[in-house]
C-alpha cells in the first residue's frame, strides 16, 4: 500500500511537471512567433503562469499519504472561493459600465479598449464564466467531497483545474479587450483559448467522477446529479459550439464550422445550454446542497427530485430555437424549440419547489438568517424566471420582446436574482466553514447586502421590462396609412431614462458586492466576528462544532 | 451513511433513510399533483401543437402540420396585401409632376406621412429627427435654402445630392482661402469683420472697412455684391442670421480659411424614385417651402404647415 502511495506521488509530481513543459512551450512558440502582438503577450502570460507552476511543483513533491491523512482536499476550493469574489465584482463593475453607456455614449471615450462593442463580453465571460463558473467549481468540489465522504482524487490536478481555469479567463479578457472574438454569444475566446479550456474541463471532470469512485455512501446525492449533469453537458456544448478552422497556428482568427443558419442553430443549441446546464444545473446542484445544510432541514421530496432532473436535462436541450423566432430557422425547428420550452416549466419549478419547500418547519429562519434568505428568495427568482423563459418562448410573445431590452431584463432576472444570490449564499456559508472560522466577521454587511442586491435588481427588470414592451410596441406601430410610425432613432431616444435607471440599479448590485468582498476578507483575515450570537450554529466550521463529521471515511 | 429511515418531526413524513454528510436526508414525499398535472398538460398542449403547425424533421423534409400555416407565405401576403393598398396611391405619384401631387390633399397627405418614415430612416442622421438640422447640416425648417426651396430644386437636391459623385450633382466648391495661401491671416480677420457686419454683429469697424475690398475681389463672384448669396452656385446669404457653420469671429474666419463644401449622397442611388417624390414634397412641408419659379432670396411664399 505504502509502495504504491510513493509510486503514485511520484506519478503525479511527473505528469504535473511534464504538463507544465507543454503549456510553457506553447506559450513560447506564441511568444516568439505569433502573428499578432495580443497572442505575443498572451503566449507570454501561459508561459509565465507554466513556469511557475512548474517551479511550485517541484519545490512541493508530493506525498499523498501525508495528504490523505490531512482531511478534505480544499486548497483549490479556497482559491476559486476567491476568484469567485473577485471576478464578481470585475464582471459586475464592468457591467455597471456599460450600462453608463448606454445612458451616455460618450462613456465610451472614443477608445478601442474601452468600446461597448469590447468590453461587452468581458462583462458577459466575467459573470457567467469567471464568477459563476469558479462558483460552481468551488461549491462542486466542496459538495462532492462532502457527500461522498471522499477526499478529492490526487494532487495535482485539482490544483490544475482552478489555476488553469483562471489562466483561461485571464486569456480570455486579455483578447477580447484587444478585439480578439469569435462573435459567439458566450463563446467569443478563440480556438486555442477554447482548447485550454477544454484541456481544464476534462481535468474537473475526472477529478470529480474520481472522487465519486472513491465514495463511502452508495447512494450518489442529488447534488451531485445536477453537478455531474452540468459538467458533462458543457463539455458537449463547448466542444460542438466551438469546432472552427484557424486560419493559422501563430494567428488568433478562425473560421466556425458551422455557416449561415446552422451555425446560428449551433450557436443557440450552445447558448441556450449555457443557460440550462451551465446557469441552471449546476447552480441547482448548489441550492441542492447549501440549502438543506443550512436550513438544517431535510430536502422537501426525493421523488421530486429524480423526476424533474432527468425531464430538465432532457428538456433544456431543445430549447435552442427559441433564441431563433421568425428568422431564416426552418419553422419546425422553432416549433420544437417554442414546446420544449413550454414543457421545460414543470421540471424547472420542480428544482423552485424543492428548495423552496425544504423551508418547511424553518421559515423563521428566512428573518433571522440572512445567507438563508439569499439562498431562499433566489430560488424565488429563479422560478419567476422559469416562468418568464417559458413564456417568451412562445412565438407571439416572442415577436414582441425579441431583440428587445426584454430579454435583457430577463437575463439580468436570472443572472442576479437567481445565480447571484444563490452563489452569495453559497460562499457566505462556505468561507467560515473553509477557513475554519466561528462565523463570517459580520452578519449585519450580509443584511445590507441582501438588500442592496434585492433593489438593484428590482430597479434593473422593472425598467428592463418597461423598456423591452416600450421598443416592442413602438417598432410595431403604423399609422393609419400603413406607414411605421417610429424611427429607430426615437426609440433609442425613448430608452434613455430606463437605461439611467437600469444602471443605477447596477450600481447598488455591484455595491453589495463590494460589501461582500468586503465581509470575506476581514472573515479570512480571522478577525472576530463582530455579531457571532446573531449568527446560526451551522455558520461555523464542521471542526468548530462537536460531533459534527470534517473528515472524509477512512 | 446511516441507513435507517426517520420519520421528521415537523413535517410528519417519512425520509429515504438516505443521509449524507452527516445530516442531509431527503423526505419521501410524492410528486406534487398541480405539479404533475400541468405537466402533462403541457406536454399533451406541445403534442396538440405538432398536429397543427410544422414539426419534425422526416429524411426528405418536415412535417407540414394540419393547418398547412407557413410563416414564411404569411409574411408574403402581409407583404402583398401592405403593397396592394399603396399601390394606387405610388402609381399616381410616381405619373404626376410635384406640382399636381402637392394639389391634390389625399396624395399630399399620403407623401407627406411617407416622407416622414423614410425620412426619419434616411435623413435624420445628418439633419436630425426633426430636421433641426447642426453644425454643418442644413435645418430644413426654415426658409433659408442653398440649393432652392421650391419643389423641383429640393427634389433635385434629394435625388442627385451635393458633391456626391453624381454626374447630376451639385459640384461647386468654395475656395480654400487659408490653406491655399490666397489670403493671409490678416485678411481673413478683416473679410470676416466685415461679412459678419451684414448682420450687425459686434466688429471691428476699421478691419471691416478693409474687409470690403477683399470682399469684393474675393467672395463677391459666388455671394454676390451685397452678399444675398447665389443658389446656383449653392453660396449662402451672407446677410441673414442663419449660419451653417457658426457666426463667431473665429467660426467665420475658419470657414474663409479652409473653405466649406458640405457633402449629400444621391438618393436616388439608393431609394425608388416614389419615395425620393415623397420626401421632396415631406421637406417642402415642413415650413420654408417655396413656390415654384420664385426669385432665389424670396422668403416662405409656400408655407404649408404639415397637417
Amino acid at each position: 500500500m505504502q509502495d504504491v502511495l510513493d509510486e503514485r506521488s511520484g506519478l503525479s509530481d511527473t505528469l504535473a511537471l511534464i504538463s507544465a513543459v507543454i503549456i510553457g512551450a506553447i506559450g513560447l512558440v506564441f511568444a516568439l512567433a505569433g502573428e499578432e502582438e495580443i497572442l505575443r503577450l498572451q503566449g507570454l502570460i501561459i508561459l509565465a503562469a507554466a513556469v511557475a507552476a512548474g517551479f511550485y511543483v517541484a519545490a512541493h513533491p508530493t506525498n499523498l499519504r501525508e495528504e490523505k491523512r490531512s482531511g478534505y482536499f480544499d486548497g483549490p476550493i479556497r482559491v476559486a472561493t476567491v476568484a469567485c469574489v473577485f471576478w464578481g465584482i470585475a464582471g459586475f463593475l464592468v457591467g455597471d459600465i456599460l450600462a453608463w453607456q448606454l445612458s451616455f455614449p460618450a462613456l465610451n471615450l472614443d477608445l478601442p479598449w474601452t468600446n461597448f462593442g469590447r468590453l461587452r463580453p468581458v462583462h458577459t465571460s466575467a459573470v457567467i464564466f469567471a464568477f459563476g463558473g469558479n462558483a460552481l467549481i468551488a461549491t462542486s468540489l466542496y459538495v462532492v467531497q462532502r457527500t461522498s465522504q471522499a477526499r478529492l482524487p490526487g494532487k495535482w490536478a485539482p490544483w490544475f483545474v482552478v489555476w488553469g481555469y483562471q489562466l483561461f479567463i485571464v486569456i480570455a479578457a486579455s483578447g477580447y479587450l484587444m478585439g480578439v472574438t469569435q462573435a459567439k454569444e458566450y463563446a467569443e475566446p478563440e480556438w486555442y483559448a477554447d482548447i485550454l479550456l477544454t484541456v481544464v474541463w476534462v481535468a474537473y471532470l475526472l477529478v470529480f467522477l474520481g472522487t465519486l469512485k472513491g465514495r463511502q455512501e452508495p447512494h450518489i446525492y442529488v447534488a451531485n446529479w445536477f453537478f455531474l449533469g452540468f459538467i458533462v453537458t458543457v463539455a458537449m456544448l463547448h466542444i460542438v459550439n466551438n469546432l472552427a478552422l484557424p486560419v493559422s497556428f501563430l494567428g488568433t482568427l478562425s473560421y466556425p464550422l458551422f455557416p449561415g443558419v446552422q451555425g446560428a442553430m449551433t450557436q443557440w443549441w450552445y447558448g441556450h445550454n449555457a443557460v440550462g446546464f451551465f446557469l441552471t444545473a449546476g447552480f441547482l446542484g448548489i441550492m441542492y446542497y447549501f440549502i438543506p445544510k443550512r436550513a438544517e432541514r431535510p430536502v422537501y421530496s426525493y421523488r421530486l427530485s429524480i423526476v424533474h432532473f432527468w425531464s430538465l436535462i432532457f428538456l433544456y436541450i431543445w430549447a435552442g430555437p427559441h433564441h431563433l423566432h421568425y428568422t431564416a430557422l426552418p419553422e419546425w425547428a422553432q416549433t420544437l424549440g417554442m414546446t420544449f420550452s413550454i414543457m421545460l416549466w414543470m421540471p424547472s419549478w420542480g428544482g423552485m419547489i424543492n428548495g423552496l419547500m425544504t423551508l418547511s418547519g424553518a421559515w423563521d429562519k428566512l428573518r433571522t438568517d440572512p445567507v438563508i434568505r439569499l439562498l431562499v428568495v433566489s430560488v424565488a427568482f429563479y422560478g419567476m424566471s422559469t416562468f418568464e423563459g417559458p413564456l417568451m418562448s412562445i412565438k407571439e410573445v416572442n415577436s414582441l420582446s425579441h431583440y428587445t431590452d426584454w430579454t435583457i431584463g430577463h437575463v439580468h432576472s436570472g443572472a442576479l436574482g437567481w445565480v447571484g444570490m444563490i452563489s452569495f449564499g453559497a460562499v457566505y456559508c462556505l468561507v467560515p466553514w473553509l477557513w475554519k472560522r466561528q462565523g463570517l466577521y459580520s452578519m449585519k454587511l450580509v443584511e445590507w447586502h441582501f438588500w442592496l442586491a434585492m433593489i438593484g435588481i428590482v430597479l434593473y427588470i422593472s425598467s428592463m421590462w418597461v423598456a423591452g414592451i416600450t421598443q416592442g410596441l413602438m417598432w410595431r406601430a403604423y399609422d393609419r396609412l400603413g406607414f411605421l410610425k417610429y424611427s429607430f432613432i426615437e426609440t433609442v431616444e425613448a430608452m434613455h431614462w430606463p437605461y439611467v435607471i437600469r444602471a443605477a440599479g447596477g450600481a447598488l448590485f455591484l455595491l453589495g458586492g463590494l460589501i461582500m468582498a468586503y465581509n470575506v476578507w476581514r472573515t479570512i483575515r480571522g478577525d472576530q466576528p463582530v455579531d457571532v450570537r446573531d449568527q446560526p450554529a451551522v455558520a461555523a466550521a464542521p471542526e468548530l462544532r462537536p460531533g459534527v463529521v470534517a473528515m472524509p471515511a477512512e | 451513511m446511516s441507513h435507517g429511515k426517520k420519520i421528521d418531526d415537523v413535517t410528519g413524513v417519512e425520509t429515504t433513510g438516505h443521509v449524507w454528510d452527516g445530516d442531509i436526508s431527503e423526505l419521501n414525499k410524492p410528486l406534487p399533483r398541480w405539479w404533475l398535472y400541468t405537466f402533462y398538460a403541457c406536454i399533451l398542449w406541445s403534442i396538440g401543437y405538432w398536429v397543427v403547425y410544422p414539426a419534425w424533421p422526416t429524411i426528405n423534409g418536415y412535417t407540414k402540420g394540419v393547418l398547412n400555416y407557413s410563416q414564411r407565405e404569411q409574411v408574403q401576403q402581409d407583404i402583398e396585401a401592405w403593397k396592394s393598398g399603396h399601390a394606387k396611391y405610388r402609381t399616381q405619384i410616381a405619373e404626376m409632376s410635384l406640382a399636381d401631387i402637392r394639389k391634390n390633399d389625399e396624395l399630399f397627405q399620403f407623401s407627406i406621412a411617407g416622407g416622414a418614415a423614410l425620412f426619419g430612416e434616411n435623413c435624420a442622421g445628418c439633419h436630425g429627427r426633426g430636421a433641426q438640422g447642426g453644425i454643418g447640416y442644413p435645418n430644413l425648417n426654415d426658409d433659408d435654402w442653398l440649393w432652392g426651396g421650391d419643389l423641383e430644386k429640393i427634389h433635385q437636391t434629394i435625388a442627385f445630392g451635393i458633391r456626391s459623385g453624381n454626374p447630376k450633382a451639385h459640384d461647386t466648391a468654395m475656395p480654400h482661402f487659408g490653406t491655399d495661401k490666397i489670403l493671409d491671416e490678416a485678411q481673413i480677420r478683416d473679410a470676416a469683420n466685415f461679412v459678419r457686419s451684414f448682420s450687425h454683429l459686434d466688429v471691428d469697424q476699421e478691419a471691416a472697412k478693409r474687409g470690403s475690398q477683399i470682399f469684393a475681389d474675393n467672395c463677391a463672384a459666388c455671394h454676390g455684391d451685397q452678399g444675398k448669396g447665389n443658389q446656383e452656385l449653392g453660396a449662402p446669404n451672407l446677410t441673414d442670421a442663419i449660419w451653417l457653420y457658426g457666426n463667431s469671429q473665429e467660426a467665420v474666419m475658419q470657414s474663409i480659411r479652409t473653405g466649406r463644401g458640405g457633402a449629400m449622397p444621391a438618393w436616388s442611388e439608393r431609394l425608388d424614385p416614389v419615395a425620393v417624390k415623397m420626401l421632396a414634397l415631406f421637406v417642402y412641408s415642413l415650413g420654408g417651402g417655396q413656390a415654384e419659379a420664385a426669385s432665389a432670396s424670396a422668403p416662405a411664399a409656400g408655407a404649408d404647415k404639415q397637417k
